[in-house]
């Protein structure tokens, strides 16, 4: 039973989308760029161990006020809000890609609301050498081979494809031009906005987690991640960029095996 | 009817194979296509056409900017624009425009545009476009879920280095000054005519409208397809109750006037297909930054000009189909003035600009079709609208 609640923050003027389900410690998870809908096996799985809590971002998939935050800091400091907001002052934190940003910024701004911190393919940092693909902007047909290991397994072909009914169709292509238009307001042109800065001042546990095929964002990172973190470690997976979709089980355990 | 010569400054030289080679023509074209010292002697071609076409009657000369293409050589129009003032003295010189929004601070537009407009006497006419995708976002790096915040905010700062007759601080979120105070001010009074370029945005429409500004659809694609677009423009000027005076209107046309519409088709056929086949080759991800266009303007579901939609119509395409979807007007002045009329008036223009220099076109083709258009179409155009004042044109310009 997955609940579905809005929590609205600045009298009203950001209203967070939250998705929750389970018991046992408090977990938040933040999104990455092309998860459509907030929902997934991995958080279900998760959900057997922990109380998930799943905010969508504001301007996507029924969260709203993109328009009143200006950066991510500003965006930080609103999350740190919801938490306050929901009640949750200390959790652990996990997020993929734009959302491993997000759930770093949170531990290096606010270090005690982080328990433990799960960074799955973390977008933040910028190597000249080996820039993380574009996947803001890659047309679906390119798209596709740089998220998946496999455009053959079952989240590809269920990520792929769209709804044959017009009307539904044009709503989902909608759907996932503001979704990744509110996320590029953050990251626009580079992702690269301070993180490094900042890292230092994160004081949780922290696990780095990688797929081994990650084509969107090079692994190479892994270990700028590491460099950065005090005490982090780094585990890869047979997996592509997506490993949450793609192989949740084996994200979920090895997240699950770190936050204990 | 006012009837403008409206120059993109092409790169005339892009391989055969350019568009099955390289994904765009925009964006991350590689400059190892260029070659600087032909670009030399094309920047003086392009200069010699647009002073040609001051001599041969055009009313107005037009620049445009655009930024890491290939097919506009014109990252600063303004410099164009203030080599046109010395070797020309009587059109009227429009800069379609400045992107404001990639100025810091965008006051710097304020000021090269009062520099041309006191440098050519008063003949400036002041356009500011949002700037397309490519251009903010790609290649200026420009924040799409901003640029258009930005651009309004720049709009007025730029309006009032203008008008207002004091110095004044400017507390803007993206500008702040604490002393605005540009010299020189431009020569027109209050400022000079501004035109807006636009693309089919609802919020360009309604903004336009509501400021009493000229609003011209720069458009490769045509009269057909550009009357939504128009429509989208009429409409919001009728939902303000404003009159429909047809020179608050602009729009851009690609003719080929030859002695016959056989002898068009000898002539011109291939600069036309280098612009539509190269010069409009861009890749579908850079044709649209998401957040480039608001959620409203995306449910209206209006096409873009490029991408992967734009590119399976592009390659289709022949002589015949350029002609009938009207991307083209080009044929004998009989044929050219009949569909230009129709253009004009089914568009409600009262300022037409034609682009007479097409992808390819070397300079000496440029002057015959130049010359044939003022000399065997401009004149039939002349009075279709009469009665109406040109409230958006410089005064030293009227005829």
């Amino acid at each position: 039973m997955i609940e579905d609640t809005l929590v609205a923050i600045r009298a009203g003027a950001i209203t967070f989308r939250v998705l929750g389900a389970g018991r046992g410690a408090p977990l938040v998870y933040f999104h990455s760029i092309h998860e459509r809908g907030g929902w997934s096996p991995f958080l279900e799985r998760l959900a057997r161990r922990y109380t998930v809590y799943a905010p969508l971002h504001p301007g996507v998939g029924g969260s709203t006020g993109v328009e009143t935050l200006d950066d991510v800091l500003d965006l930080t400091l609103a999350y740190d809000e919801l938490l306050t907001a929901l009640g949750v002052a200390r959790a652990h934190l996990c997020g993929h890609f734009f959302g491993g940003m997000v759930a770093a910024e949170l531990a290096a701004l606010f270090p005690e609301r982080a328990a433990r911190l799960a960074l799955v393919s973390p977008l933040g940092l910028w190597r000249d050498d080996a820039p993380s693909q574009d996947i803001l902007i890659l047309p679906p047909d390119e798209l596709g081979p740089v998220l998946f290991m496999d455009m053959a397994s079952d989240a590809a072909r269920a990520w792929s494809a769209l709804p044959d009914d017009d009307d539904a169709n044009v709503a989902a292509q909608v759907e996932s031009i503001a979704r990744r238009a509110a996320i590029a307001k953050f990251v626009w042109p580079i992702p690269d906005k301070g993180l490094r800065k900042r890292l230092h001042r994160i004081t949780a546990p922290t696990l780095i987690l990688w797929g081994e095929n990650d084509r969107a964002n090079p692994v190479v990172y892994a270990e700028e991640w590491q460099r950065r973190i005090k005490g982090a470690a780094v585990k890869l997976v047979p997996s592509g960029h997506m490993l949450i979709h793609e192989t949740p089980d084996a994200a979920a355990r090895a997240v699950e095996g770190f936050l204990g | 009817m006012k009837i403008c010569f409206f120059h993109l400054m092409p790169y005339r030289f892009l391989p055969d194979d350019f568009e099955a080679r390289y994904r765009s023509v925009w964006v991350d074209v590689p400059h190892s296509l260029y070659d600087p010292e032909k670009t030399s002697q094309l920047y003086h071609e392009f200069l010699d056409e647009l002073e040609f076409a001051e001599q041969a009657g055009f009313d107005g000369l037009c620049v445009n900017e655009h930024h890491n293409n290939a097919y506009g050589l014109m990252p600063s129009p303004n410099l164009m624009a203030a080599t046109l003032t010395r070797r020309t003295s009587r059109a009227a010189i429009i800069v379609l425009g400045n992107s404001l929004a990639a100025y810091n601070p965008p006051l710097r537009v304020a000021e090269e545009f009062a520099m041309l407009d006191v440098l050519s006497a008063g003949r400036l006419v002041a356009g500011f476009p949002v700037g397309t995708s490519m251009d903010m976002n790609f290649a200026y790096g420009i924040n799409p879920a901003t640029l258009r915040e930005r651009y309004y905010e720049a709009h007025d700062l730029v309006m009032q280095a203008w008008t207002r007759p004091e110095v004044f601080p400017f507390n803007g979120k993206y500008t702040q000054l604490r002393y605005v105070n540009i010299w020189p001010q431009p020569l027109q009074k209050p400022h000079p005519p501004v035109w807006i370029p636009g693309g089919g945005s609802v919020e360009t429409w309604e903004w336009t409208a509501k400021l009493d500004y000229v609003y011209c659809n720069l458009s490769y694609y045509g009269y057909k397809r550009g009357k939504a677009t128009m429509d989208g423009f009429w409409n919001a000027i009728g939902a303000l109750g404003a009159d429909d005076n047809p020179y608050r209107a602009g729009f851009l046309q690609l003719v080929c006037v030859a002695d016959s519409d056989a002898e068009a088709e000898r002539l011109y056929f291939p600069h036309v297909h280098y612009f539509y086949q190269k010069c409009l080759n861009v890749w579908e991800g850079f044709a649209e930054a998401p957040g480039y266009r608001t959620v409203k303007t995306l449910q209206l579901g209006i096409q873009r000009q490029v991408g992967a939609q734009a590119k399976q119509i592009r390659q289709s395409l022949n002589w015949a189909k350029y002609l009938d979807s009207g991307y083209v007007i080009a044929g004998g002045p009989a044929t050219v003035r009949q569909q230009l009329l129709e253009c004009i008036k089914s568009l409600r223009v009262g300022h037409l600009m034609v682009l007479l220099q097409i992808g390819s076109m070397p300079k000496d083709l440029t002057l015959h079709n130049t010359t044939l258009f003022t000399r065997e179409v401009m004149p039939h155009l002349r009075d279709v609208w009469p009665g109406y004042k040109d409230r958006w044109w410089p005064a030293q310009c009227e005829r």
